[in-house]
C-alpha cells in the first residue's frame, strides 16, 4: 500500500462521514457498538430522543451501509454492520496479495 | 478503505523494458497469468485470452484498454476474478486498473492502483476468491519454474 493518502477513497467515504456528522446518529452508533443489536425502544430508553427521530436517523445510517435491521422474535432490531466491513477488508487483502505475487513475477521478468 | 488497492514497486530495469512487459500482450500475460494473442495494447481495444493456471485454462479473461501512453501510463477495466463459468458477470461493474511508470535513480518506479471494488457485490468477490485461491498458489510455482528455466 502506498503511504500517500488515498484521496479517492476518502471522497468515497464522504457519505459515511456525513452519516456520522450528527450527534444523535453518533449516539445511536455508540449505543449499538456497545450493546449489540437493539430495538428502537432500547435505543430511546433513557434518552430524550423520540422514536420517530431515532427511526429517521437509523434510516440515514442504513443508507450509508453502517447499520441494518432484522427481526428478532416479534421485535425489529438494529445492528452495526462491522462484519460486512471486515469481510470487505479481508477480500481486498487477498486481491492485494495476488497483486504482490504478480508483481514479483514481473520483477523477475524485467530484472533478468 | 475498501474501494482500492495501491501498489508501488521499484524495478531495477529501464523504463522501456518495464513498458514492454506491460504493453506487449504476450509479456503481460506471462507475468499476469493469461494467454493473450500476440500484439501490443491499444487504447479502446478489447483483449481476451485464456487463464493459464492449472484447472482454470478453460476460463477467459477479458480486459478493455483505456489509456495507453508509452512509457507513462496504461489502464484497463475488467471484472476482477470473474472465474465462475456459471455466472454472467457482464452486468456487474468493472474495476479500473492503472499502471503508472516513473523514472527513478535506480530503475523504474511502477505504481498500480485498482479501484471500484465498492461497486461489486461483496459475496461475489468472496466466492470468486475462495474458489480461486488454491489455483493461484499452484500457478505461481509454475511461473517461477518457467522463468527459471528460460534464463
Amino acid at each position: 500500500m502506498s503511504p500517500r493518502p488515498a484521496n479517492a477513497a476518502l471522497a468515497r467515504s464522504a457519505p459515511l462521514f456525513a452519516a456520522l456528522g450528527d450527534t444523535t446518529r453518533l449516539y445511536v452508533v455508540s449505543r449499538l457498538a456497545g450493546g449489540g443489536p437493539m430495538s428502537i425502544k432500547d435505543l430511546t430508553d433513557g434518552s430524550e430522543v423520540t422514536r420517530q427521530a431515532v427511526t429517521k436517523h437509523l434510516n440515514v445510517l442504513a443508507g450509508a451501509g453502517l447499520v441494518r435491521d432484522f427481526r428478532q422474535g416479534r421485535e425489529r432490531v438494529w445492528e452495526l454492520r462491522t462484519k460486512q466491513l471486515q469481510e470487505a477488508h479481508r477480500v481486498l487483502d487477498l486481491i492485494s496479495t495476488r497483486w504482490d505475487r504478480a508483481l514479483e513475477r514481473l520483477r523477475q521478468m524485467v530484472e533478468e | 478503505m475498501t474501494d482500492r488497492i495501491e501498489k508501488q514497486i521499484l524495478l531495477r530495469a529501464p523504463r522501456a523494458r518495464v513498458w514492454r512487459a506491460l504493453s506487449d500482450q504476450v509479456e503481460f500475460g506471462a507475468w499476469f497469468g493469461v494467454r493473450f494473442p500476440p500484439g501490443t495494447f491499444k487504447p479502446g481495444q478489447k483483449v481476451s485470452g485464456n487463464i493459464t493456471h492449472p484447472g482454470y485454462e478453460h476460463l477467459t479473461m477479458d480486459i478493455e484498454l483505456l489509456d495507453v501512453r508509452p512509457e507513462h501510463m496504461l489502464s484497463y477495466r475488467w471484472h476482477p476474478y470473474a472465474i465462475d463459468p456459471n455466472v454472467d458477470y457482464s452486468s456487474e461493474p468493472k474495476t479500473l486498473v492503472t499502471f503508472t511508470l516513473e523514472e527513478a535513480p535506480e530503475g523504474t518506479l511502477l505504481r498500480i492502483v485498482e479501484t471500484g471494488f465498492d461497486q461489486i457485490p461483496l459475496h461475489r468477490r468472496a466466492e470468486a476468491i475462495r474458489m480461486n485461491d488454491q489455483g493461484w498458489s499452484e500457478q505461481t510455482k509454475n511461473i517461477e519454474r518457467h522463468v527459471t528455466a528460460s534464463r
